[in-house]
């Protein structure tokens, strides 16, 4: 009896399944494969259907989407990947499963530090790895990366895992610019810096510094944006911070990007380009903003009042292509030094 | 040993798909494996794997402990004594299960960290600092044993519990007659008796918790399968993290041969001789008040807690008023892939372990080592094995229309959400088989030969004996197979179809940008669908002087 029931309603899944991919073929769609979540991509997309009629597919996972490409081969149905970080970029490239954007809109929006030169990806928002400092106990407005490692701040520091994504990419931009020898020395100085084993996510970072567990904590520029407007219970880890945009001693704040790739195989390319134009453009790049207090990359949208009072973002200007070719070395760097231990 | 005629042409070729279908991703990731990884080993010999074995081990032994002392304690009380309170428990002890291990460390950091629940509770009476110092720090190895532990705990409950149900009478009677106090009756019978269920329950446990990434990564322990992941996303290399996973399988290997010696000799101890089963004692006033908290408590820190910080984020988010279609939508699917998945998993268990019963082969035998090697792998790399063969279908059959010129049909078996199913199945096919197993050598043999000397085929047999001196072993397999469906997170998300959520990857969209607690209400979702299951087959969990 009751196996029937469940027959019948897995039989029902299969076929509703079935009915969103048959229509794959159809021009008025377009498929995107995301590492964003959905509930962060949705509005754009519905956004971007009114507009245009197109409609958007979407499937998203937090790892693991060019090994589906590529096996998908050229049956694939996708036609366009969302990234959130520099590293997912960098692996659908080596992977082979993506083409060049031809797009002279995109060209001429998106700065050229942050897109591939071969136009194989364009970054589309960013948000930079920035300090949380303990608004009680810290003094000083301005900081360096290098100073991190400054023995002054001896177990006032805390961070989440050195192989976490977004420290990935900060340290791989350390050994870009300082070399690996040097990027050492760094890390096992600010490892020697931290007041614990790094664990948690950015929030628990601005926690630990409102609970005084440390006075210096790394973490995004739209963790604290979020806790400081989306969430009561949250609010006071923010209020007992503040944002210091850090820089590089002799560059700029590191930034992070989130990009948009073109399926090799995409059946619907022309509403994959339109669709990323369609991103680039200041619609999108307002929401990007407004709603997941992003950076934008295209120049003129105003930024998000919260990220705006972090002062002025002075972006280094270390190509983002180059980062990525550092994330190895920075990964095994951090096993080296034993940072997570 | 049982030869009987060779009746079972069907259960040979099912037994021999099971295997089939759980080795398809295992072997693509053994050929993944086989491409060269020149620096990857070095690197992880000298910098990795000293701490992660370390930590791994620590971890495992940590958790086994917790959840045997947790689950086979409470097992054992609920199986052989009536205590007040005892009917409600039968049903809440399995529940722990319906909460996904990362979102119990999640709910657990937030109360126990500074400036949580615990932490404001003791600034009424403390200043800041001093109440921050009596914080248990969560964020460490020995809070990861006690988050994941108590909520796996139920795998070693489920098993043990299944199996003392048909605990004999006479040996425990006859102990008691001897003088044999509580105690000595439980380590000296109970539990050498249930020491196949025991170890099944424990590999079930280790595995999951070897499988583990959220929690562990969020607590700040790191494990092989962190190790695996940072290989292949940081330092971008898939042959090194699929060298790694067959390390970890090689260590699951030695797990189950663990578990296989925890069950040696386990046939010979039943005979059948002794249908009679052991009645409960009633414990009542301070005894009775004791059982009730020692196993409400587990169940309290495991469920409870848990799904009132649920209910608690869903209410004063305001999220039930947002939930509408949609939500209802990803719950049915959810229930749709995890109810199938069920089905064919306990069908396939059922076919694999009777098969080898019937006519034991050194074929069958293998067989039935196969099906339980899936469990053995992270649900990530599961998922990357499975893209392999499953896309290499799908795209002969499109070569095949392009080839007899038809339409393409499109990527079947992963557009329709059969490969989420597919997953779902090599995943937890190891729970059916080793819990029928379990069951199954529990019946004597002499059964098998008295039924077919009365004239009874195999499937008479089956279905007028074995299933029904099974059922215990079959509920619990299928309370948590269908639970570990509804949780399961990394392959549903790489495998399943265009616009199709389920109620795990609802929550996952939040929880990346890490406010899972909008989230909550899928997660209630899921504990919600959990407990209709749970509760309608502890119905008939409780025999012979229970309701059924």
């Amino acid at each position: 009896m009751s196996r029937h029931h469940r027959l019948a309603s897995a039989a029902a899944v299969l076929c509703l399944a079935g009915l969103s991919t048959s229509a794959i073929a159809d021009n008025g769609e377009v498929n995107v494969y995301t590492y964003r979540e959905t509930k962060l991509v949705q509005p754009l997309f519905a956004a971007f259907t009114k507009e245009t009629g197109i409609k958007v597919n979407v499937v998203s996972a937090s790892s693991g989407l060019e090994q589906r490409m590529k096996a998908e081969g050229a049956n694939s149905p996708a036609d366009v990947l969302l990234t959130v970080d520099i590293g997912r970029i960098d692996e659908a490239v080596q992977a082979g499963v993506t083409q060049p954007i031809k797009s002279e809109v995109i060209d001429k929006i998106v700065p050229a530090q942050y897109r591939d030169p071969d136009g194989q990806w364009a970054g589309i928002s960013m948000r930079a790895r920035v300090i949380y400092a303990s608004k009680d106990r810290v003094k000083q407005d301005s900081i360096t990366y290098e100073e991190l490692a400054d023995p002054k701040w001896k177990g006032k520091i805390c961070i989440r895992s050195g192989q976490h994504i977004y420290n990935n990419a900060l340290f791989a931009a350390y050994v870009a610019k300082h070399g690996e020898a040097k990027a050492e020395e760094w890390l096992r100085g600010v490892k020697a810096n931290l007041a614990q084993k790094p664990s948690g996510g950015d929030r628990e970072t601005a926690r630990d510094v409102a609970a005084g567990k440390c006075d210096l904590g790394i973490g995004n520029t739209y963790y604290w944006a979020l806790m400081m407007n989306g969430d009561p219970d949250k609010k006071p880890w923010a209020e007992a911070t503040r944002v210091i945009l850090p820089t590089f001693a002799d560059g700029g704040t590191h930034v992070n990007l989130s990009g948009v790739l073109l399926a090799k195989h995409a059946p619907n390319k022309a509403n994959g380009i339109k669709l990323i134009e369609w991103l680039a453009g200041e619609q999108a790049q307002q929401m990007y903003a407004d709603i997941n207090y992003e950076y934008p990359v295209r120049s003129g949208v105003t930024l998000n009042p919260t990220i705006a009072g972090y002062g002025q973002l002075k972006a280094d200007p270390m190509p983002i292509a180059k980062i990525a070719r550092s994330r190895k070395a920075a990964s095994t760097l951090v096993d080296k030094v034993g940072f997570d231990n | 040993m049982t030869a009987g005629p060779n009746t079972s042409p069907v259960a040979t070729t099912i037994s021999l798909l099971a295997a089939l279908i759980v080795a398809a991703p295992v072997v693509s990731i053994g050929i993944l494996a086989l491409q060269p990884a020149p620096d990857v080993w070095p690197h992880l010999v000298a910098y990795v794997l000293p701490q992660a074995l370390r930590d791994t081990a620590l971890l495992l032994a940590g958790v086994a402990v917790v959840t045997l002392l947790l689950g086979a304690g409470t097992a054992w009380l609920i199986s052989l004594y009536d205590f007040p309170g005892r009917r409600l428990l039968l049903w809440l002890m399995p529940l722990p299960l319906a909460i996904p291990t990362y979102i119990g460390a999640y709910v657990y950091v937030d109360l126990f960290e500074p400036l949580g629940l615990a932490h404001r509770a003791l600034m009424l009476w403390l200043p800041t600092q001093d109440a921050v110092a009596l914080l248990p720090n969560l964020r460490s190895l020995p809070g990861a044993v006690a988050l994941i532990g108590v909520v796996l705990y139920p795998y070693v409950y489920l098993s043990v519990r299944a199996t003392l149900q048909y605990q004999s009478a006479e040996f425990i009677e006859a102990a008691r007659t001897l003088g044999a106090g509580k105690w000595h009756v439980f380590w000296r019978i109970s539990l050498p008796m249930a020491r196949p269920a025991l170890a099944l329950g424990l590999a079930l446990v280790c595995l999951e918790t070897l499988n583990d990434i959220g929690a562990s990564e969020y607590l700040g322990v790191r494990t092989l399968t962190v190790a695996v992941f940072t290989t292949w996303l940081n330092r971008g290399s898939l042959p090194g993290a699929a060298q790694t996973s067959c390390l970890m399988l090689a260590i699951v290997i030695v797990l189950v041969a663990i578990e296989r010696y925890g069950r040696r000799n386990a046939s010979v101890e039943f005979s059948s001789e002794s249908p009679r089963l052991l009645q409960r004692r009633p414990l009542t006033g301070l005894k009775g008040a004791l059982s009730f908290a020692a196993c409400f408590s587990p169940m309290l820190f495991g469920f409870i807690v848990p799904l009132l910080f649920l209910i608690n984020q869903s209410v004063k988010r305001g999220l039930l008023s947002d939930a509408g279609a949609p939500l209802l939508r990803d719950a049915f699917n959810s229930v749709g892939f995890a109810s199938l998945a069920t089905l064919l998993a306990l069908s396939l268990g059922f076919a694999v372990v009777f098969a080898h019963r019937w006519r034991p082969t050194a074929l069958r035998a293998v067989t039935m080592t196969i099906a339980q090697a899936g469990y053995a792998l992270p649900g990530l790399v599961l998922a990357i094995g499975l893209l392999i063969p499953v896309l290499a279908i799908d795209n002969g059959l499109n070569t095949l229309a392009a080839w007899l010129n038809q339409p393409p049909p499109g990527l079947i078996i992963v557009g329709s959400g059969g490969a989420v199913i597919l997953a779902y199945v090599i995943r937890f096919l190891a729970v059916p088989t080793g819990l029928i197993r379990a069951g199954a050598e529990r019946i004597p043999r002499d059964y098998d030969d008295c039924a077919r000397a009365a004239g009874a085929g195999h499937m008479t047999a089956m279905r007028r004996i074995h299933l029904p001196l099974l059922r215990p072993a079959m509920m619990g397999a299928v309370i948590v197979v269908f639970v570990d469906c509804l949780k399961e997170l990394p392959a549903t998300l790489l495998l399943r179809p265009l616009n199709v959520e389920t109620l795990a990857t609802s929550i996952y969209q939040y929880a990346s940008r890490g406010s899972f607690e909008e989230g909550a209400l899928a997660a209630l979702l899921i504990v919600a669908a959990s407990i209709g299951p749970v509760a309608w087959l502890t119905r008939f969990s409780d025999l012979p002087n229970g309701p059924a």
